[in-house]
């Protein structure tokens, strides 16, 4: 590859790689204490509906075989 | 010359742009903001089942959506497809190739897929009288780290040749190819609305993209070696991702930066694998040195650890309704926990 193509390349990522930071850096951004509220609220919101978190009851763990008794 | 010198002091003026825009906004951390919040509950989950089979490591696995089906990859060639209620093996996939990395079940349940060193995505009908190959997504130059199907006609892929890509599988051909990182993509994730995708990648970053219009669409940086593991936060406004550099961290999306890293002084092995309970309360995160940590998402302290394990944690992953976690490990073994 002679030089000048070499440097047109290197040019065209350059180019490439200010135009993705152009991007990145038009994002709005919200204040952490808000996104961490946010993340809090869901969390809290949903808990209870959170199996690994509230404990699965043995009578309702599909993983685990139900123990039964028989009365004779 | 003069160009080169223009574009290399705008790149680095963004830069500084860009972080001075997330210090702004930098007004507190997650784990002061629930410094309020009541402690997770110290978990203590018990092995439920150990899945038996596969006579060598696991790599990957991958719950269906009825919650009850799963699919495990191994480097002894086989895909097996288990009833997970029963421990019973409901199919054995042989794999052309046995240097499988990663396997993914479609959403409808009819379709699987694996890859790995062969370069391609081979996905797999489970439907048919025997288990027919319905395509090999052949077009990477890198090998397959991670696949996610979006329905049964697409499919996404990460690879080591530094793209990920977005297949059309009745054509076989790549609809959209997702360049940017530069280095090896190691792992994705599908935002809960699937409009955008995570990838998390060897150059220690993780990007947000755009799935339809294929535009990388944030950065986020922060860990100091590969990114192995990479999830959404259920709510979808957050990501989670595991670190050869031992640690988690929690990127928020609207404040464009990390909010939180889970880590020890005494943690000093890598993190392969991670997996978030159904309230994103709960961080299951797999690690070289055998274990499964479980971290309080908001608090980023340790709740808990899964050990059973005789090698390490390759993968973890918790089905859509929550109600348990399953580990895989180069010990060939996959564990249900709860």
């Amino acid at each position: 590859m002679s030089n000048n193509s070499a440097n047109s390349n290197n040019l065209v990522i350059a180019q490439k790689a200010v135009k993705q930071l152009r991007l990145e850096a038009s994002v709005r951004r919200i204040k952490v204490s808000q996104a961490a509220a946010d993340l809090k609220t869901f969390c809290l919101q949903n808990a209870h509906k959170d199996p690994l978190l509230m404990g699965v009851p043995s009578s309702d763990n599909p993983f685990r075989p139900p123990k039964s008794c028989s009365l004779f | 010359m003069g160009e080169m010198d223009q574009m290399k002091k705008e790149a680095e003026g963004l830069k500084s742009q860009i972080e001075a825009a997330r210090k702004a906004a930098a007004d507190t951390t997650l784990a002061d903001a629930a410094s309020g919040v009541a402690p997770a509950p110290r978990v203590q989950l018990k092995t439920r089942k150990t899945l038996k089979g596969h006579l060598a490591k696991i790599y990957a696995m991958h719950w269906a959506t009825d919650c009850r089906l799963m699919v495990s990859a191994s480097q002894d060639g086989k895909l097996i497809i288990w009833d997970a209620f029963s421990g019973n093996k409901i199919n054995a996939v042989p794999l052309k190739s046995s240097w499988v990395m990663t396997c993914a079940y479609a959403p409808s349940g009819n379709l699987v897929a694996s890859g790995g060193l062969d370069n391609m995505c081979t996905v797999y009908n489970l439907k048919t009288p025997v288990v027919k190959t319905v395509k090999e997504l052949d077009a990477h130059t890198g090998y397959l780290s991670c696949a996610r199907f979006l329905s049964d006609t697409e499919i996404l892929t990460a690879s080591g040749d530094t793209t990920c890509a977005l297949w059309d599988i009745e054509t076989g051909k790549q609809k959209t190819v997702f360049l940017n990182h530069v280095g090896d993509c190691m792992c994705l994730a599908l935002s809960p609305d699937m409009n955008m995708f995570i990838s998390g990648a060897c150059d220690s970053l993780a990007k947000l993209w755009d799935i339809r219009d294929g535009t990388c669409k944030q950065t986020f940086q922060g860990h100091t070696s590969d990114i192995n593991a990479i999830s959404f936060f259920p709510s979808g406004n957050a990501v989670v991702t595991g670190s050869d550099d031992c640690t988690c961290k929690m990127y928020d999306l609207r404040s464009d930066q990390e909010v939180i890293s889970y880590q020890d002084a005494q943690l000093n092995s890598g993190v392969t694998s991670l997996a978030l309970s159904v309230s994103g309360r709960l961080i299951f995160a797999g690690y070289d040195d055998f274990n499964c940590n479980i971290w309080d998402s908001l608090k980023g302290e340790k709740v808990g650890v899964l050990s059973g394990h005789d090698n390490r944690v390759s993968c973890t992953g918790v089905p859509q309704d929550g109600m348990c976690v399953c580990t895989g490990s180069w010990d060939s073994f996959l564990k249900i926990w709860n």
